[in-house]
């Protein structure tokens, strides 16, 4: 995977972060899924966040995005304290997300999936610019290096890896001062990731500041200026780039030890071993012997 | 962003040869209107080979009209339906409209044009706590208007009985302003042999301006959004509630104008009328190509839709065939249509 552009986090940005949460946390009753996290989004800069399954990172850019309110502690924007009652208000303040679940209108054609919300008109009666729309759409997944024969087509029909394309094109084309990506690369092929990590660089070099949310460490660190990895709704790391290798963040992401345990543990498994094919009776695959149990609950 | 010529992807890619492009032919039949214009076409050769009267010319102003008193409802209900929700009071609330000015101007003796204006207020707000019921309670519109339907009878009853001490509002054709607000409710003209009732125009109209609205304006991207997935279409900014609400609302407009034409057609109002017509406006809605689930349809194949009913209850007539089987006859062409519309839809999607 490329790796000739991500060597300038020397550029210095401006030291006031255009988004700064302080101590901000989510309940959903009696459920915290968000406890304490600080985080300063800089503008010409990429922020990854990283955890695993149920850490919180969906749960903490619906909060940035408008989506849900937060509970505790305070979100400032431009050195203001705000809050997002809805993800219309976040966008006004030039805030857009590409959602890993949240993300396209299955039955709606591929331009007016790109332009919801953004719409072009045009004229007195503030009529649709289609023509426009359609051709800036064009434009714009050309650049991603897909190409949909027919932008009428329902988004529905196209494969998973296109959609979230569309997705993100969309989002960097309306993205005004901060992009957030909630996992962008799960969904895509090696070529499509990279063409991904690509353009956050390219948003990154634009000023614009990005959120980078992601499970896979190797993606993060490709193009990364600073690191937060939340567990169980907090942050337990919170590092600049120069203070981390890769090897310590795939370390730090995957709870360190258990990583250890996991590669020990793995090493009985035997790989390469065939066996005598069988039929099993309902339930008889028998679980794997776990060496330790549960982590303590926090 | 438009400026950056050294983009990444190959922006020239070469095009995906697995997708062929796809032939005009199929392009259209991949349209949501489809179905009811067959069906439409079917029905009208039908009944042009079985029912002499219905090629006399003069009759075609008796069927517009009976498209029309459908087709004015049918048209915000499928906007409706395309918005991903129904309205099973649609039906009742056209009487209450009706039922309201026709009451407010005989019992307090006003200009009828003023129980008119006092109707609108009472039919948009009829719809916009439709909307608000939805969001605040979280149920299904079809659950929160089934309630409605039911209050609405209720209460279409009720107070014309306490207000009337009958059924039916008492006749107001000789009270000021009924003579102008007739001709502008109830009137018709001659064009050639045909005598077009004035619903018949507004019926086009509503048809025309729904149409554009909901394929070139912002709202219309709005409404195919918020009925296609509205977390997604709430999450990239698009204001669901504000959005279905209006068309609740446009749906109390629309039956206010309904209920409007019945009270200065037949100059008193049955507060028993209505009930059972909102199944009509949602079969017009289906059979004109809008799925029950939402996100998709279309407004000209709803009034389609209309256009098939008003055609079938007169044919059914002038053909001599026994008009009990009229409803029988509806459920057959409201399956057959929904099988036709999948069956195209699906078909002309693959090539």
């Amino acid at each position: 995977m490329s790796s000739a552009t991500v060597e300038r986090h020397d550029a210095a940005p401006s030291d006031t972060p255009i988004l700064a949460l302080d101590g901000v946390g989510k309940s959903y009753g009696n459920v915290h899924a968000l406890r304490g996290v600080s985080l300063k989004v800089r503008q010409g800069e990429v922020t990854c966040v990283l955890g695993d399954n149920g850490a919180g990172k969906s749960t903490l850019i619906k909060i940035i995005s408008g989506l849900h309110e937060h509970t505790d502690g305070t979100m400032t924007l431009d050195g203001a304290e705000c809050r997002f009652p809805s993800p219309r208000a976040a966008q006004a303040s030039g805030i857009a997300t590409v959602y890993q679940d949240l993300a396209l209108a299955p039955l709606m054609s591929v331009w007016r999936n790109f332009f919801l919300g953004n719409e072009l008109r045009k004229g007195p009666f503030r009529t649709l610019d289609i023509a426009r729309m359609k051709q800036i759409c064009d434009e714009e997944l050309a650049k991603m290096g897909i190409i949909i024969p027919d932008l009428d087509r329902p988004v529905g029909g196209l494969s998973g890896g296109q959609r979230q394309c569309i997705a993100i094109a969309r989002a960097i084309y309306f993205g005004a001062r901060v992009i957030i990506l909630d996992e962008p690369t799960a969904a895509l092929g090696v070529k499509q990731s990279g063409v991904v990590l690509r353009y956050i660089v390219k948003a990154r070099d634009a000023g614009l500041g990005v959120i980078f949310i992601t499970h896979n460490p190797h993606h993060a660190h490709l193009v990364g200026n600073h690191f937060v990895i939340l567990k169980l709704g907090r942050v337990v790391l919170d590092a600049h780039r120069d203070e981390l290798t890769l090897e310590q963040l795939t370390t730090e992401m995957a709870g360190g030890e258990e990583l250890a345990e996991l590669s020990h543990e793995l090493r009985g498994v035997d790989p390469g071993k065939v066996v005598a094919p069988a039929e099993v009776e309902h339930g008889q695959v028998e679980a794997p012997a776990r060496p330790d149990e549960e982590e303590p609950s926090a | 962003m438009t400026a950056t010529a050294t983009e990444p992807g190959r922006a020239g890619a070469a095009r995906d040869d697995r997708v062929a492009s796809r032939s005009l032919a199929a392009r259209l039949l991949s349209r949501p209107e489809v179905g009811s214009l067959i069906g439409a076409i079917v029905i009208f050769l039908l009944f042009m080979a079985v029912a002499v009267p219905f090629r006399n010319i003069a009759n075609v102003g008796t069927i517009l009209y009976g498209a029309s008193t459908i087709g004015i409802m049918a048209v915000p209900v499928a906007l409706l339906m395309i918005g991903g929700e129904f309205d099973l009071s649609a039906g009742v609330a056209a009487t209450t409209s009706g039922l309201s000015a026709s009451l407010i101007a005989w019992n307090l003796g006003l200009n009828v044009w003023v129980g008119v204006v006092l109707a609108l207020v009472v039919s948009v707000a009829v719809g916009a706590f439709n909307g608000w019921l939805l969001f605040k309670t979280g149920l299904p519109s079809f659950l929160v208007t089934l309630g409605t339907f039911f209050i609405l009878q209720g209460v279409n009853l009720g107070v014309t009985r306490l207000l009337t001490g009958n059924v039916a509002t008492a006749d107001i054709s000789d009270m000021d302003g009924f003579g102008s607000a007739q001709k502008v409710f109830g009137s018709e003209f001659a064009l050639g042999p045909v005598t077009v009732k004035i619903t018949v125009i507004y019926w086009i109209v509503l048809t025309l301006v729904a149409a554009h609205v909901l394929l070139r304006t912002r709202a219309g991207n709005w409404i195919f959004a918020v009925g296609g997935d509205a977390a997604a279409a709430r999450a990239v900014g698009v204001p669901v509630k504000a959005t279905k609400i209006g068309l609740f609302m446009a749906v109390g407009f629309c039956a206010w104008l309904s209920g409007m034409h019945l009270l200065f057609q037949f100059n008193t109002v049955q507060s028993g009328e209505g009930v059972g017509k909102e199944f009509i406006f949602i079969i017009a809605a289906v059979i004109g190509g809008c799925l029950l689930t939402g996100g998709y349809g279309s407004v000209v194949g709803a009034s389609i839709g209309a256009l098939i009913f008003g055609m079938t209850q007169l044919g059914i007539n002038y053909a001599g065939w026994n008009p009990d089987w009229f409803k029988t006859f509806l459920g057959v062409m409201l399956v057959l249509a929904t099988v036709v519309n999948v069956y195209v839809k699906m078909k002309a999607d693959r090539r």
